[in-house]
């Protein structure tokens, strides 16, 4: 009893699109193999093709592999089965009739100005999101793009901006009405008012999430969805830049890193592991052969010593690496949480030992707050100098490195013009069991301007580290 | 890869789904009723990823009891082994068999050979229980992520073909076909492979609108204004990037614990006193009690 419309697939058709849609998913970045895309097929026959939302789950559970995957999916999906599948208008006017009829539509439906407009639909804004129904609040923001979002016409057809939205209704400062709206009197100040402002960010995200869904269908329609395909996938979760992550980016980001740590972590503590049968332990075997009729079927062996890994982190916490530090900071933490052989030091123009702020279950964040206030990072003027701080830590931890020690540096060796002492870093990797400088720089900026990464690179390995995934390659071949 | 034509879909629609899996006590989403339909329609094993209490075990039981079929439960966890998960030879009572023969004359080498390696000295595991049964079965490999990567290779031969193969008994095929659960915490990513041959569902936190209907139908005596507040809460303290987000298990055992506690209102103390139902780190605890003003 497969869905009543089964449209024979014929090529450009309903195959022809679906193909365009896979296609369009694998150019995100998502990979998706042949069998996935002849199961994508298969799916097209069994889901209802009249319920949208369907066929979206439907394909997301052949064509995805994993969670981050899905946002830049239902973007593409958007574009590609658009809400109302209304036939492409010739630019212009005539186009947008097919709008019409919509509920509140006609309520707005008065000359005036722009300013005027805009405080009505304020207004019904405010009530919209005090509501919370969200798909009144789609079906606002279309209609708030259609009024309100258009951009000077051109002759390649009508533009459609959000920001133009947004600007005139400026839901941000709806907050405090809407705050004063969810919350009764004597309830500021509080846990009632923190969870109303989470309540209201979400319904505030939604709506801004919604008017650029809206922009982006707009525009798919006008000029062509591949163009906007291009420009409106954001990357992939792992493929963003450490250096350039936006605060939208960062719980993203802590999200794709967190399994990775414990992946690191996993892997070493796999290491420790091999070859866990020692020595054939005598005794024990013949006490478990009495079992069996004093037949030695099963042996026993004896645990073999295992190698404690030490761990010296050596992290650069100033400005220009804010957000790439962070993540090793919390990379540390998740080794921190496995081997007691960890220690990490933290350098701006000065070195100090920040171990203590990484115990087993503190908070990374706070880590970070606190090695900002209370480590000795800064002794001069708070701008990086590699060659100071590697001194210090030579000079203050001699013993910290030492046969058994892995050494991880991590920091965009840009000096500031200063001398990067080399000969320090060349002799702790000379005492080190092994030793990795991970760069969140691109590789072809090495050396450029104040950067000494392409003459420390003589010494120690340096390896590009501009994002999660780049760190996912260097944890498997540690 | 032909298929055993053995099985049959249990689901006519998705709409089906849903009903069939709320009466069995599990609400899914447009996005969870659609995929368990296809898997269901399509005969491929569902992978099931998400954080931990987001119900993907509770999932599978669902569907078991929705179905009417038996739950076989396959726990994964480092070192799981193929003498663990499909199958191995009882030696012990293979030992017993071989001694006991040792007295009578008549036994040659042949007949205790053929008699040792019979379905008596057979341990079945659960891969093994699940193929071998003619009743509905949901098979639940819960934790696959826990699991080592050889063990992924055993599920990738079980899955595609849902037939093992014994050198001294040959080779079983499922008479009929299990529906096949995965779960996974994404501690670990499969390998491509097993995730080609399944059907990919996301499991996060629900939504606010879902997460109470969940509360309302588990812990039916608690008062609807109240499970309002008690997800709103938990929305914001999932939004506070803790080491554990509170799970909707977790958000069941507080509702439960303010209707066994008589608390008709969550207030700052209320919430203070009652935090360790959902959070169980201290340093969540301590965040949750700064970011949400409680003290």
């Amino acid at each position: 009893m497969s869905a009543p419309v089964v449209p024979s697939p014929e090529p450009g058709g309903l195959a022809g699109h679906l193909d365009g849609f896979v296609r369009a998913v694998r150019d995100a970045g998502i990979p998706v193999g042949i069998s996935q895309a002849v199961d994508a097929a298969e799916i097209l026959t069994v889901v209802d093709l009249l319920d949208r939302e369907q066929l979206r789950h439907g394909l997301a559970a052949v064509l995805l592999q994993r969670a981050a995957q899905r946002p830049t999916y239902d973007v593409l999906f958007d574009l590609w089965w658009p809400l109302s599948d209304r036939p492409v208008a010739p630019a212009g006017e005539g186009g947008e009739d097919g709008e019409g009829g919509e509920p509140g539509e006609s309520t707005l439906d008065l000359p005036g100005s722009d300013a005027d407009l805009a405080e009505l639909m304020r207004d019904q804004l405010l009530q919209l999101l005090m509501d919370g129904d969200e798909e009144a609040l789609r079906r606002f923001a279309r209609l708030a793009v259609e009024r309100l979002g258009r951009g000077q016409p051109s002759p390649s057809g009508q533009s459609f901006f959000s920001y133009r939205v947004l600007r005139a209704l400026s839901p941000d400062t709806l907050v405090s009405q809407l705050l004063a709206g969810l919350l009764a009197e004597g309830d500021r100040g509080g846990l009632a008012e923190q969870v109303a402002r989470q309540t209201v960010r979400e319904r505030l995200a939604a709506l801004r999430a919604a008017i650029e869904a809206e922009v982006r269908r707009r525009t798919a329609a006008e000029k062509g969805r591949d163009k906007v395909a291009k420009n409106a996938v954001r990357p992939l979760a792992d493929q963003v830049d450490f250096l350039r992550a936006q605060s939208s980016d960062l719980a993203e980001l802590r999200r794709a890193v967190a399994p990775l740590a414990r992946r690191l972590a996993v892997r070493l503590s796999a290491r420790r592991r091999l070859g866990r049968e020692g020595r054939l332990d005598f005794r024990k075997t013949v006490r478990a052969s009495l079992g069996t009729g004093g037949v030695p079927v099963v042996t026993h062996h004896r645990p073999r010593k295992v190698h404690k890994p030490e761990l010296v982190v050596l992290c650069d916490v100033s400005g220009s690496v804010a957000g790439f530090s962070h993540f090793t900071l919390m990379l540390t933490q998740a080794l921190r949480e496995h081997f007691t052989g960890v220690r990490a030091f933290a350098f701006v123009d000065s070195t100090d030992e920040v171990t203590r702020f990484f115990r087993p279950g503190a908070d990374v964040a706070d880590a970070v707050t606190r090695i900002g206030r209370e480590a000795d990072v800064v002794s001069f003027d708070g701008h990086s100098d590699y060659g100071n701080a590697f001194e210090v830590f030579a000079d203050r931890w001699p013993a910290a490195i030492g046969p058994k020690t892995s050494l991880l540096v991590l920091g965009d060796g840009r000096t500031n013009y200063r001398p990067p002492g080399l000969p320090v870093v060349a002799d702790m990797v000379r005492r080190s069991r092994s030793a990795h400088w991970l760069n969140p720089e691109p590789r072809r900026l090495w050396g450029s301007g104040d950067s000494a990464a392409d003459r420390y690179g003589e010494v120690i390995d340096m390896v590009e580290c501009r994002n999660a995934a780049q760190l996912a390659e260097f944890v498997t071949t540690l | 890869m032909a298929r055993p034509p053995t099985q049959f879909p249990q689901f006519s629609s998705v709409g089906d789904v849903e009903k069939r899996l709320s009466e069995a006590g599990y609400l899914p989403d447009a996005q969870i009723a659609t995929t368990v339909f296809l898997a269901d329609r399509l005969g491929k094993p569902l992978l099931v990823e998400g954080p931990a209490g987001t119900g993907k075990t509770e999932l599978a039981k669902a569907l078991a009891t929705a179905t009417g079929a038996e739950l076989i439960r396959l726990q994964c966890y480092e070192g799981l082994d193929e003498a663990r998960a499909l199958y191995e030879w009882n030696y012990k009572k293979q030992l017993l068999r071989i001694q006991a023969s040792q007295g009578t004359d008549g036994a040659d080498w042949d007949t205790v050979h053929d008699d040792i390696f019979g379905e008596e000295f057979l341990l079945s595991r659960p891969l093994l229980t699940a193929i071998r049964r003619t009743e509905p079965t949901v098979l639940l490999i819960d934790e696959t992520d826990k699991a080592d990567v050889e063990v992924e290779g055993l599920l990738l031969e079980v899955l595609s073909d849902f037939q093992v193969t014994i050198p001294e008994l040959g080779t079983i095929t499922a008479t009929r076909r299990p529906m096949v659960v995965l779960t996974s915490n994404a501690t670990r990513e499969l390998s491509e492979a097993l995730k080609r041959r399944c059907l990919y569902l996301a499991l996060d936190y629900p939504s606010a609108e879902r997460e109470r209907e969940i509360v309302l139908s588990r812990v039916p005596d608690l008062a609807p204004g109240l499970a309002e507040q008690l997800v709103r809460i938990i929305r914001a303290l999932r939004a506070l990037e803790l080491k554990k987000s509170p799970s909707i298990s977790e958000t069941l055992d507080w509702a439960q614990t303010l209707l066994e506690l008589g608390l008709d209102t969550l207030d700052e103390a209320a919430v203070r006193s009652t935090l360790g139902v959902v959070l169980k780190h201290a340093s969540d605890q301590d965040r949750a009690a700064a970011e949400l003003r409680l003290n």
